[in-house]
């Protein structure tokens, strides 16, 4: 299948022994001018880039008071050495979280510090030389901003948001990411990460509307652009365009239709992701996230519900409303916003959905933590909302449901190697062995419990698995929307 | 790496996929299966012809259930899965048959 090798699942997560600069290659495809500019970055590596770089870095460290302490604070006690999923995968002392942020870190002391600016070899400070930047480009986007490593740092440090600052130093010299760029820009000019045009997404949902007619002999509806809908749906445009992700958009649908909410989509904003997030940058983060507030004005919805993908809840719980704020003109009995599963849960607790388990008999299912849904947001309105909820939707719609070992779930779980902004097929080999962690908690549930399937609530760890579930010797059919066993569970009314 | 059809160059991105969509041909699309080691019959071309149909109405590629249904009316129900659609393109048929029908590689989580 490719030029690498998949690392091998063993019984247990070793220490793995090291391999420096085993992925030292490994580099994305670099943005071009056509891709920078929309979003307000040169074109292409800048003259003076290490002058622009070191000024960006000053002014990021005055706006961002965390970055200042992420930047001081590290004693270098290892808590993270052993807990980043692309460590495990490739052996790569530099994917060692601390080790990675050293390579902006050094460069902090060289520019920053007096002991850095005097002495800089017994401090371990280095210049801004044209083989760092190199090394950034290549090792921050090694780390998937998923902060797994976060949670086990004695000082709180939040390494994606070095990771972040990182590229956002990047882009100002004008050493952009194709991947993230190119789809950012997307959104600016069609509404979407996949560039699908309003008639398109209407062709699609026409297509989803008759295909759940023949399925179930019901009219569920996928309205766009409706006007006075009650509530705004917002999810990523995978629902519409992958598997296993529309069978997710079907679920959502059928949920609506049998709670009786009148809901629609938005050709403006028929973007939940975010990528602003993953480039570290606040002005494009904004810039994505009005679309949602334009959308909900001119629709004139009371409510705004985002569908299942990881990074856009973390974005839309934690600064949707710094952002796009302030949402009075929603009906302020419901949280701004929420998620799909809230909205699922809420009405299965009040008994309003009547669900089938039997449907899903055929599957032992278990479930995989997103990252920034995880470590980044809740759901309800109690902590730890974001782990139980899910999971009471999944129990309440399948017989058998098995968690994975508990320090590869909750806070603790592990990314699925394709986020925050790395799945793409120019880091294949990266996205292959950053998944060992998750595939060895998968295969021991699939071992002793028999677990056919992964049910996930993001649309990157949804496309990410379908691609890497077969190097480890799964199909790739086993990874799940939770909406697709909630879809399948559900009985519908006709008369709705 | 740009390819060569008859003598003629035509320019490509980073991933093989062409530079204008006008450069397509069936020669061209041909010629880019031959430099991933496959060669196109009569299936993969209803796939092509599908997509490049559907590009021109939307200018976008069709979502996979869009397609598999398509299929499933032109090939038979037993065809119109995207099992059956990656046995045709083992790199996926989104990605690897949008490369042979000289559109744009669909961008996103996908």
């Amino acid at each position: 299948m490719a030029d690498f090798e998949t690392p091998e699942v063993k019984e247990y997560l070793d220490m793995p022994g090291l391999k420096p600069d085993a992925m030292s290659h490994s580099q994305p495809f670099v943005s071009r001018d056509e891709f920078q500019e929309p979003l307000g970055f040169p074109g292409e590596l800048v003259d003076d880039w290490q002058n622009v770089a070191i000024a960006k870095l000053g002014e990021l460290l005055d706006k961002n008071r965390g970055l200042q302490v992420f930047m001081d604070a590290c004693v270098k006690c290892g808590a993270c050495t052993d807990k980043c999923h692309y460590f495990h995968g490739t052996s790569d002392p530099r994917n060692m979280p601390v080790a990675r942020q050293d390579l902006l870190r050094s460069v902090y002391r060289r520019y920053f510090t007096w002991p850095g600016r005097l002495f800089p070899k017994l401090v371990g400070a280095q210049d801004l030389t044209e083989e760092v930047l190199d090394q950034w480009y290549s090792y921050f986007h090694q780390c998937s901003e998923c902060r797994r490593c976060s949670v086990y740092c004695p000082y709180g440090i939040d390494t994606a948001e070095v990771t972040m600052a990182t590229r956002e130093i990047m882009n100002a010299v004008g050493k952009g990411q194709k991947y993230s760029n190119e789809i950012i820009g997307k959104v600016f000019k069609i509404g979407n990460n996949l560039g699908l045009p309003q008639p398109a997404l209407q062709d699609t949902l026409e297509g989803l509307e008759e295909e759940v007619k023949e399925d179930t002999g019901v009219d569920v509806r996928y309205p766009l652009d409706e006007k006075g809908a009650e509530v705004l749906l917002v999810t990523p445009s995978a629902d519409f365009f992958a598997e296993p992700h529309v069978d997710g958009l079907i679920g959502y649908g059928k949920v609506f239709h049998q709670a009786g909410i009148s809901w629609t989509l938005s050709s403006h904003a028929s973007e939940a992701a975010n990528f602003g997030l993953f480039i570290g940058s606040p002005e494009n983060m904004r810039k994505i996230a009005l679309r949602v507030r334009e959308a909900a004005e001119e629709l004139g919805v009371k409510r705004i519900v985002f569908g299942e993908c990881g990074h856009a809840w973390r974005v839309a719980y934690s600064f949707l409303n710094t952002l796009a704020g302030p949402f009075d003109f929603l009906d302020p009995r419901y949280p701004v916003p929420q998620h799909i599963c809230e909205v699922t849960h809420d009405l299965i607790q009040r008994g309003a959905l009547t669900l089938d388990k039997s449907a899903n008999d055929h599957r032992r299912v278990t479930f995989h933590d997103s990252c920034n849904v995880a470590r980044a947001s809740r759901m309800g309105d109690t902590p730890g909302g974001q782990f139980t909820i899910p999971r009471e939707i999944l129990r309440a719609v399948c017989n058998h449901y098995y968690d994975m070992p508990p320090d590869t779930i909750g806070e603790a779980t592990f990314c699925c190697g394709g986020g925050g902004g790395l799945l793409t097929d120019d880091l294949m080999e990266l996205r292959v062995k950053g998944a060992l962690p998750r595939m060895q908690a998968l295969r021991q549930v699939a071992d002793e419990e028999g677990v056919t399937h992964l049910a996930a609530i993001c649309a990157i760890c949804k496309s990410q698995f379908a691609k890497v579930l077969p190097y480890y010797g799964f199909e790739m059919d086993q990874i799940v929307s939770v909406h697709q066993l909630v879809s399948d569970a559900i009985v519908l009314d006709p008369a709705r | 790496m740009p390819i060569e059809v008859n003598g003629k160059t035509y320019e490509t991105d980073e991933e093989g996929y062409l530079a204008n969509l006008s450069d397509w041909s069936e020669e061209v699309a041909s010629a880019m299966a031959e430099v991933d080691g496959t060669s196109l019959d009569e299936n993969h071309w209803e796939v092509i012809n599908f997509l490049r149909e559907y590009y021109e109405e939307y200018q976008i590629a069709p979502a996979v259930r869009v397609l598999t249904k398509a299929i499933g009316k032109k090939l038979g129900p037993d065809k119109g899965n995207s099992k059956y659609l990656y046995e045709l393109f083992p790199y996926g048929p989104a990605k690897q048959a949008c490369k042979y029908a000289g559109l744009p590689k669909p961008t996103g989580c996908v």
